[in-house]
C-alpha cells in the first residue's frame, strides 16, 4: 500500500472512501485497524474563535521538533440549510503544507451532533494505522454539550476564551467537565487572568476535570505570541505518559472503538428513520395526527417504534 | 451472498452524499480577499464542501492541500498580476504528480490574452470581475470530473 510510505495521495484517497462509508473502505478500514493503537490522540476544543487552529499549528511546531509524524482532523459544521460547509480552519496551519510529514484534512459534520462528524472516529483508526505519532482532532467550534470527543482522544485540551463569562460558566456540567488540560487562550489579554483564577477554582475544588487520578492542569496560553506553548506540549506529554501508565491509553482506544460504532451505526439508524418517516404512508398517518393535535406525541412514539422495530 | 448485497445496497444508499469539494485560494502576494470569501461564501450555499486556506498561498501550498484534501476543484483567486509567474507552477506541479481529476479555475483581474494562455495550459475557465456567482456555481457543478 503506497499509503503506507507516506504518498500523500494515497492517503488522501482512502481518507475520502473511509469518510464517505464506501463499500469498499471496510476492508481497508480492517486493515489499518490492525495495525492500529499506537498513536496519541490529542482533542482540541473550546467555543467558536477559542483559538483552536492557531493553537493547533503551534503545536505541530512543538511535535515536529521533535521530528515525530502529525495528523490533524479539523472539523467544521455543515449548513442545515444548504448541506454545504465553509471550512477554514487550515488558514492558519497552511505553514504545515508542505511538509511531508504532516497531514491536514478538514472535515464537515454532514448532520452529525456532538462537536465531531460520525467519520471522524474512523480518520482516526486510519492515520493510527498509517503510523502517525501524534492525532490532532480539532472539533467545531462547541456548545455546552458537543462532548463527544472525550470518547475518541487520549488527552483533551479545553480552550477557554478570556472574557465569555462569569465563574459559574466554569462550573456547569458539561464541555468543561471533560478537560485534561484547560488552556486559557489569548492570554495576552487583560481578561486572561480572571479566567485562569476562575478555572483554577474549579479545579481546586474537584469540580473540573474527569474522574481519574489524573489532576487537570491550567494554561495561560497565547497562540499568537507564541507564549506557553512549549509548556503545553509539555504537559500534553505528561497527560501521556500518566495515559500509558494508568492503562488509560489502552482504554480509550477501546472506548474510541465503540463510539466509531455507536455514532456510525446512530447516523444511519437516524438516516433510515427520516427515510422510513418520510416514504411509510402509516408512519406518515400519525405524524400527521400528532401534527393536527389529535394524537400524542408520546404515544405516537410507542406507535412508530413497534412499527419500526 | 444475497445477504450481501443488500447490505450493500443498504450501505450505498444511506452513506453520506458525496458533495463536491472545492479550495478557494488566495496565490501570491495580493492580500484583497474579499472575492475569494464570497465566492467560497456562495459555493457553501451551492450545498458545496469549500475549504478557505486564506491568503499569500504559494504553488505549493495549494497543491498539496488540494491533494491532501481530495478535493474536485481549486479555485485560484489572484489580482496582483503575477498570474502568469505562478499559476503555470501550479498545473506543471499538478502535471509532475499525475493528477489530471481536479478542475481548476481561476478568478481576478486577467488580460484577455493570458486567458487564452491560461487555458492553453490546462485551466479550465477564468472568471473576470462582474462574473455572476451562479455562473461560477454552474460551471463547477457541471465541470467536475469525478462522478458524484
Amino acid at each position: 500500500m503506497s499509503a503506507l510510505k507516506g504518498d500523500q495521495r494515497s492517503i488522501a484517497r482512502i481518507i475520502s472512501e473511509v469518510e464517505y462509508f464506501n463499500p469498499s473502505s471496510s476492508e481497508i478500514l480492517l486493515e489499518l485497524m490492525k495495525m492500529s493503537g499506537y498513536s496519541h490522540v490529542i482533542g482540541i476544543t473550546g467555543a467558536p474563535g477559542s483559538g483552536k487552529s492557531t493553537l493547533i499549528a503551534r503545536l505541530i511546531d512543538e511535535f515536529r521538533s521533535k521530528d515525530l509524524k502529525v495528523a490533524v482532523i479539523a472539523v467544521d459544521p455543515s449548513s442545515p440549510f444548504s448541506h454545504g460547509a465553509l471550512m477554514g480552519n487550515r488558514i492558519r496551519m497552511q505553514k504545515h503544507a508542505t511538509d511531508p510529514k504532516v497531514f491536514i484534512r478538514s472535515l464537515a459534520t454532514r448532520g452529525y451532533r456532538g462537536g465531531i462528524s460520525a467519520a471522524t472516529l474512523a480518520l482516526v483508526e486510519v492515520f493510527d494505522g498509517l503510523g502517525y505519532d501524534k492525532i490532532l482532532i480539532e472539533t467545531i467550534g462547541v456548545g455546552q454539550t458537543d462532548i463527544d470527543i472525550m470518547h475518541a482522544a487520549h488527552t483533551i485540551v479545553v480552550l477557554v476564551n478570556p472574557g465569555t463569562g462569569d465563574e459559574i460558566q466554569a462550573l456547569k456540567a458539561g464541555i468543561m467537565e471533560i478537560g485534561d488540560i484547560y488552556v486559557i487562550s489569548k492570554a495576552d489579554k487583560p481578561e486572561a487572568e480572571d479566567a485562569f483564577k476562575q478555572v483554577l477554582f474549579g479545579i481546586e475544588g474537584g469540580i473540573l476535570g474527569q474522574e481519574s487520578d489524573w489532576k487537570p492542569t491550567v494554561l495561560k496560553v497565547s497562540a499568537m505570541m507564541g507564549q506557553g506553548i512549549k509548556e503545553l506540549a509539555d504537559k500534553i506529554d505528561e497527560h501521556l505518559e500518566y495515559a500509558k501508565k494508568s492503562n488509560r491509553f489502552y482504554q480509550q482506544i477501546k472506548s474510541r472503538r465503540l463510539q466509531t460504532l455507536k455514532s456510525s451505526l446512530s447516523w444511519f439508524i437516524e438516516n433510515k428513520l427520516e427515510d422510513s418517516l418520510k416514504s411509510n404512508a402509516d408512519l406518515n398517518n400519525i405524524i400527521e395526527q400528532v401534527k393536527s393535535g389529535q394524537e400524542s406525541p408520546y404515544n405516537a412514539v410507542l406507535k412508530i417504534v413497534k412499527k419500526l422495530f | 451472498m444475497g445477504r450481501n448485497a443488500s447490505l450493500l445496497s443498504t450501505q450505498t444508499e444511506l452513506a453520506p452524499k458525496r458533495r463536491i469539494k472545492v479550495l478557494v485560494a488566495k496565490l501570491g502576494l495580493d492580500g484583497h480577499d474579499r472575492g475569494a470569501k464570497v465566492v467560497a461564501r456562495a459555493l457553501k450555499d451551492a450545498g458545496m464542501e469549500v475549504v478557505y486556506t486564506g491568503i499569500r498561498q504559494t504553488p505549493e501550498q495549494v497543491v498539496n492541500a488540494a491533494i491532501q484534501e481530495d478535493v474536485d476543484a481549486i479555485g485560484i483567486s489572484i489580482l496582483s498580476g503575477a498570474h502568469m509567474a505562478l499559476i503555470p507552477r501550479v498545473m506543471q506541479m499538478l502535471k509532475e504528480k499525475g493528477i489530471d481529476d481536479i478542475l481548476v479555475t481561476v478568478g481576478g483581474t486577467i488580460p484577455t490574452d493570458d486567458i487564452v494562455k491560461l487555458k492553453s495550459i490546462g485551466v479550465a475557465e477564468v472568471f473576470i470581475p462582474g462574473t455572476p456567482l451562479s455562473e461560477i456555481i454552474e460551471f463547477i457543478k457541471n465541470n467536475v470530473k469525478r462522478k458524484q
